[in-house]
This record gives C-alpha cells, sequence and structure tokens, in this order.
C-alpha cells in the first residue's frame, strides 16, 4: 500500500500544508474578527521572531601606560552568543560624546567580549554601550558610567628597556669622566677619515673647491647631526688650508645650522673674515630637484673633494657618480643600508653605518665624544653577550628541553622585548 | 660655436612647436586639446633636457633644473605658509587672523604650547638680522637636543633591544625540524629549502653575520688576531648583503626608466599603443 506524497517526504508535507494553515486561519480571523497581526504573529513568532540577551558586566577603563588616546570597553557576551545555533550576529559599539547623540562606533563579531577606542580625546568625556545583533534588531546593554582618558607620565611596562638605557648612559658618563681625567682613550683606526686631511688639502693645491653634501633629511635626523659635526672638523681644515667649500642643502633648518658649523670653525680657525654666508645655500626641499642642482654645480664647479655624509635616498647613486665622473675624491657616510651599495661603489672612501657616528668623535678627538663611543662599545658588548646566552638557551631548550634553558630564554625574550 | 648653438635651439623649439601642433590636431575633438597637447609636449621636452644630462652638461637641461628647483622652492615655501602657519598655528592663535585666510577658528582658549613654536620661529627669524643673530641658535639648540633625545629611545628599540631578542634562534633547528639526535637528521636529510639543514644553516648565517657584524662595529678594540679575523667575516658578510641589495635596487630603477620611456613612445610620439 502506497503512501500519499506528503507522508513519505516530511519537508514536502511542510510545505505542502503550511500554506493551507495560513489560508484556514486566516479565514477564521475573518470569521471570528480578530486582527491580522495577531494571527501572523501566532505563525511566524518561532521562525523570524529572534530575541537575544544583552551583554553583560559592560566596563570601561582607561588605557593603561598611554597619552590619553584609548579607552579600553571588556563585557560578558550575550548567553545567546553560542557557537552553534546562535541568534546573535555580532556587537556594535554605541559611544556619546560630552552627553550628545549615540553613535555607532565599531561592528564587531559573536564572541568578541573588548573592544579599545582609539579614536578619543584627552578632554572629552565618553559613556559606551554595546547592543547584541541579531536578524530581527539590537539589544542594547545598559550605558556605562562617564569617563575620560587620562594621559600617564610613566609607561612602566618598558621598564627593562629604561633599565638597559641606564646601564649604557651609565657606561658613557663612567668614560666621559675618565677622558675628562685625562686618560687616553683607544679608539680603532676608521678608514677614510684619515684621509679628510689629504682630501682637503688635494683641493687647496688644484686651487678647486670642496662641495659637502650633508644628505637630505632634516636636523630631525640623527644621520644630519652626525654629518654636521663632521663638517666642523672639515671646514676647520679647510679654513686652515684657506681652501673654499660650498655646501647646498635641501632643508632650511639645516642650511642654518651647517651655516653656524662652518663659522664657528672659521672663528676657531682665526679666520672668521674669510667666513661668508654664501658658503651654504638652500636648493629646495623636493629631492629630485636638489639632486638636478647638485649635479649641475659638480660639473661647472668641478669640485676636487665630494663629502657625501648623511641621510640619502634614491639620489645616492645620481650624486656619487656624478662626482665620480668628475674625477673628485668622495668620501661618503651613511646609516641607511639601502643606499651604501652605492656609496661603496662609486666612492674612494664610505663610512659605514655606526663609523658616521663614530667619525663625529674620532675625528673631535673631544673627551665627551670619545667617552659616549666607547660607552656605546659597551652596549655592542652586552648585545654580544646578550645573543650569545639568548642562542645557547634556545638551542638547549629547543633540542634537549633543558628547563633551565626555556626559563633563562623567555626571561630573555621578555627583557629585549619590543614593547 | 655660438652659431651651432642658435641651430640645435631653433631646431628644438621648430621640433616642439611641430609635436604640439600635430597633438593639437590629433585632440581637436577634445574641450582642452590644444592645452593637453602643450602639456604633453612640455613634458617631453623636459624628460629629453634632464636625459641630455648623460651626454654633458648643457643649455637644456640647465633650463629644466633651474625650472624644476625654482617651482619646488616655491612650492615647498606656499606648502610649508599655508599649511603650517595658516592651517594649524592661525586658527589657534587669533580668530582675526583665522576668519581673514578663510581657516575655521579653533577656540581653545590660551595655550602656551601653540606660543612656544611662534617665540622659536621669531628667535630663528632673528640672524637675518646682525645685532641679535645669535639668539637663532637657542631654536637650533632645542631642535637638536629634542632629536638626539628622543632619537635614542627609538633607536635603543628598534636597532638594540629587538635585533637582538631576534637573534635568539636554535643552532639545530625548530619546530617543525626539532632535533631529534643526529641520527635522525642523517636518516632523515632533506636538502631542499624548507628541509631541517636549510634552516639550521640559515639560523648560523645570521647568527655569525650578527655576532662578527658587531665585532666589525666595535672600536674600542685593535682588530687583530681572531678578533680581527672576526672582523674581517663581518665585513665580508656586509658587504656579500649589499651587493645582493645593490642589484634587487638597480631592478626598481630600471622600472623608473621603463616608466618613461613608456611615456615618451607611447603619450608622445603614440608608436606603441
Amino acid at each position: 500500500m502506497s503512501l500519499p506524497l506528503a507522508a513519505t517526504h516530511p519537508r514536502l508535507s511542510v510545505h505542502l500544508f503550511f500554506p493551507i494553515i495560513v489560508i484556514v486561519l486566516t479565514t477564521c480571523s475573518s470569521a471570528f474578527g480578530q486582527s491580522d497581526t495577531q494571527l501572523d504573529t501566532t505563525v511566524v513568532d518561532d521562525t523570524v521572531s529572534i530575541a537575544a540577551a544583552p551583554v553583560t558586566t559592560l566596563l570601561v577603563e582607561d588605557g593603561k601606560y598611554d597619552d590619553g588616546d584609548s579607552l579600553r570597553l571588556f563585557w560578558v557576551p550575550s548567553i545567546d552568543d553560542q557557537l552553534i545555533d546562535s541568534k546573535v550576529t555580532g556587537y556594535r559599539v554605541y559611544r556619546l560624546v560630552n552627553d550628545g547623540a549615540a553613535e555607532p562606533i565599531v561592528d564587531l563579531l559573536p564572541g568578541v567580549g573588548n573592544y579599545t577606542d582609539k579614536n578619543v580625546e584627552l578632554d572629552s568625556s565618553y559613556v559606551y554601550y554595546v547592543a547584541t545583533l541579531t536578524e530581527s534588531g539590537e539589544y542594547p546593554s545598559i550605558h556605562t558610567e562617564s569617563i575620560s582618558p587620562q594621559r600617564e607620565w610613566i609607561n612602566f611596562r618598558r621598564g627593562y628597556l629604561f633599565i638597559i638605557m641606564m646601564i649604557i648612559s651609565a657606561a658613557i658618563i663612567f668614560y666621559v669622566e675618565t677622558a675628562k681625567r685625562g686618560k687616553k682613550l683607544f679608539v680603532r683606526k676608521i678608514a677614510g677619515l684619515e684621509a679628510i686631511d689629504e682630501a682637503v688639502g688635494r683641493a687647496t693645491e688644484m686651487g678647486r673647491p670642496v662641495l659637502f653634501i650633508p644628505g637630505i633629511s632634516d636636523m630631525d635626523d640623527v644621520q644630519t647631526l652626525a654629518a654636521l659635526t663632521i663638517l666642523g672638523r672639515v671646514s676647520r681644515t679647510i679654513a686652515d688650508y684657506d681652501s673654499k667649500i660650498f655646501m647646498p642643502v635641501s632643508r632650511s633648518l639645516v642650511m642654518t645650522a651647517a651655516r653656524e658649523t662652518i663659522k664657528t670653525s672659521y672663528q676657531a680657525a682665526g679666520r672668521p673674515d674669510a667666513y661668508n654666508d654664501d658658503m651654504v645655500n638652500y636648493v629646495t626641499d623636493e629631492q629630485f630637484g636638489y639632486v638636478a642642482a647638485v649635479d649641475g654645480l659638480m660639473v661647472r664647479e668641478k669640485p676636487a673633494t665630494v663629502f657625501l655624509l648623511g641621510a640619502f635616498f634614491a639620489e645616492s647613486l645620481i650624486l656619487a657618480e656624478t662626482g665620480n665622473s668628475i674625477g673628485a675624491i668622495q668620501i661618503a657616510g651613511t646609516a641607511r643600508p639601502a643606499q651604501l651599495p652605492f656609496f661603496i661603489a662609486a666612492c674612494d672612501f664610505t663610512l659605514i653605518g655606526e663609523e658616521l657616528f663614530a667619525a663625529s668623535a674620532y675625528l673631535s678627538g673631544e673627551p665627551r665624544m670619545l667617552g659616549s663611543l666607547k660607552g656605546q662599545d659597551v652596549g655592542k658588548a652586552i648585545a654580544m653577550i646578550t645573543i650569545l646566552l639568548g642562542v645557547v638557551a634556545v638551542t638547549l631548550s629547543e633540542a634537549w628541553g633543558v628547563g633551565i634553558m626555556t626559563d633563562l630564554h623567555a626571561w630573555l625574550v621578555k627583557v629585549f622585548s619590543s614593547s | 660655436m655660438r652659431r651651432t648653438t642658435y641651430i640645435v635651439v631653433a631646431g628644438v623649439v621648430l621640433l616642439f612647436g611641430l609635436s604640439w601642433v600635430l597633438h593639437a590636431v590629433s585632440m581637436s575633438g577634445e574641450a582642452d586639446g590644444i592645452e593637453r597637447a602643450f602639456m604633453i609636449t612640455m613634458a617631453a621636452f623636459l624628460t629629453l633636457a634632464i636625459y641630455s644630462f648623460l651626454y654633458k652638461d648643457n643649455p637644456f637641461y640647465k633650463f629644466a633644473e633651474h625650472l624644476y628647483v625654482g617651482v619646488s622652492a616655491a612650492y615647498w615655501m606656499c606648502q610649508a605658509f599655508w599649511s603650517t602657519i595658516v592651517g594649524n598655528l592661525f586658527p589657534r592663535l587669533s580668530e582675526g587672523l583665522s576668519s581673514y585666510f578663510q581657516q575655521p577658528y579653533q577656540a581653545s582658549g590660551w595655550n602656551i604650547t601653540y606660543w612656544i613654536p611662534v617665540i622659536l620661529g621669531i628667535m630663528l627669524l632673528m640672524r637675518l638680522t646682525e645685532k641679535y643673530g645669535w639668539m637663532s641658535r637657542w631654536p637650533l639648540a632645542m631642535i637638536v637636543g629634542t632629536t638626539a633625545g628622543l632619537n635614542f629611545v627609538r633607536y635603543l628599540r628598534s636597532d638594540f633591544v629587538v635585533q637582538v631578542s631576534s637573534t635568539f634562534m636554535p643552532l639545530l633547528g625548530e619546530d617543525p625540524h626539532r632535533w631529534q639526535g643526529f641520527g635522525a637528521f642523517i636518516s632523515n636529510l632533506d636538502l631542499s629549502a624548507t628541509g631541517q639543514l636549510a634552516a639550521i644553516v640559515s639560523n648560523w648565517v645570521i647568527f655569525i653575520g650578527v655576532i662578527c657584524g658587531i665585532i666589525y662595529f666595535y672600536f674600542s678594540k685593535e682588530h687583530s688576531g681572531a678578533f680581527g679575523r672576526a672582523s674581517r667575516l663581518g665585513i665580508w658578510i656586509l658587504m656579500i648583503t649589499f651587493g645582493a641589495s645593490f642589484g634587487y635596487t638597480v631592478m626598481g630603477r630600471i622600472s623608473l626608466l621603463v616608466g618613461r620611456i613608456t611615456f615618451l613612445f607611447k603619450d608622445w610620439l603614440q608608436i606603441i599603443s
């Protein structure tokens, strides 16, 4: 005996009977004078209307050790936020700034229980609430207390960084004081720096000027500062030899600082009358406009010596190649690894990275700068010992699971972490 | 010589005019066809003028150079004035100045932090006078000192602390190639780039490279004996790195050249589509 089609296919039976039930109920509604709304609710209540509990325990706190630019929110997700058959589709965080209107600031996925608002200002007050999102609507939580972000003066998360900084600073101070007491501090020879006097002398003999290019960065770059320190020594030699220097720059502040540096050197050499502001001139801030002008100057003035010291970018090879083509002695130096290959290829001497900073101390011979250089060497020694310890610890920990080495590695990573 | 110069200049002017006319004719249907034709011709002329420096210094290069420097210097000055002084400073200092420059006034009461840069800026300009020129040293000293102080912490983090912790590498491999003993290493020897041997060699190269590199930059000891050999190995590693970097960067520059040549052949000469 064959069963009816609807009986053999339960899903089909639902599809067939559902319209019939609706029609029957609608007819009954008309017959007994009931409203459509009540009947609709009765029919679709279980399938469409999905209510969800709001989030609870909503808390807001000021971001720790920040500049007063973050507030952190925490909450317990809705009890209807489940992994399977969840009614919750997400959460929407609302914010009221200075008791103004509520505005949504972010939509989050289900399961999320925290959010950090990084778009806050110091002098404003903020109130938050979190709405639980479902297919049928939003279910807001209670509002938080009003809170204003606070700025902390000390970031205690960087305690280890502070200790490392203090150790290196103490080493620098120790060596500076040692040098001041007259003890001779040894610094190894740096190739290229010995050639400075020779290069300036060559320019003097040939009757040609010296060109000094301090890179294209502003005074907020330590490479520019190092270049200007070397400029002091170079311009002193130039003043002694009665040679000429010209220095096109791409930053107005560098122009001012360079003029001061050269002026001081000329005064120290006892030749203040030989100084002229036109030795340093501003060209343009535009990178390749500056390069075009310096290249033109090189081929027209034909300097015997070119110094390329400071922060260089894509223009490094263009400048170094032009200097090479006019037969100038070139002494270059930068701490930008991407540009060093070009200087090494096209210049006679190149100060690689740290050597640029060491050069100023080496050239000046001043106790303060030599002490600073020796103090930095203490930092390098610490780095080498720490790397050795860390590598041994992680190797023994990974290969043989030595517990104490695992702890040592974890501690070293914590101390030398980026935060 | 002068006659040759005149002939070359006349020839270039003639070519410029011809290019402009031909482009204008080809763009005759467009609203700003004549202007666009001029701009394309000018861009091509300036590109070729700059490239002419490869031959030798010449009046066309000088023209392009001076135009570039003049326009860019003026542009940066205007940019600094309108964005920094008019855009940032005046709206915080004065309602009158803000309305004069048609900027929205940001009333926040009297705040000394806005006046400090004003005073320092004026002090910097004092160097234009003979008598008060010494005042310009103060803001400069502040810039240099602040820069050194801020960068000390920044570089200590990025160039020291992070570099040290990044070098903590297991010399006998790590997951998924954890060291299981020499026998297991030999029996599972894999020469591919993702194998254990490659991982071990890579970690050793980084470890030795970093230590020898630091030794090269150690200035307090004479580079002789074992220390000197380690230093020489360090500079070798640096040079190999620079060689790779050189090739990589040159490839990038070639792509810039291709971009310019594409402009000349496509937009200007319209030889390629």
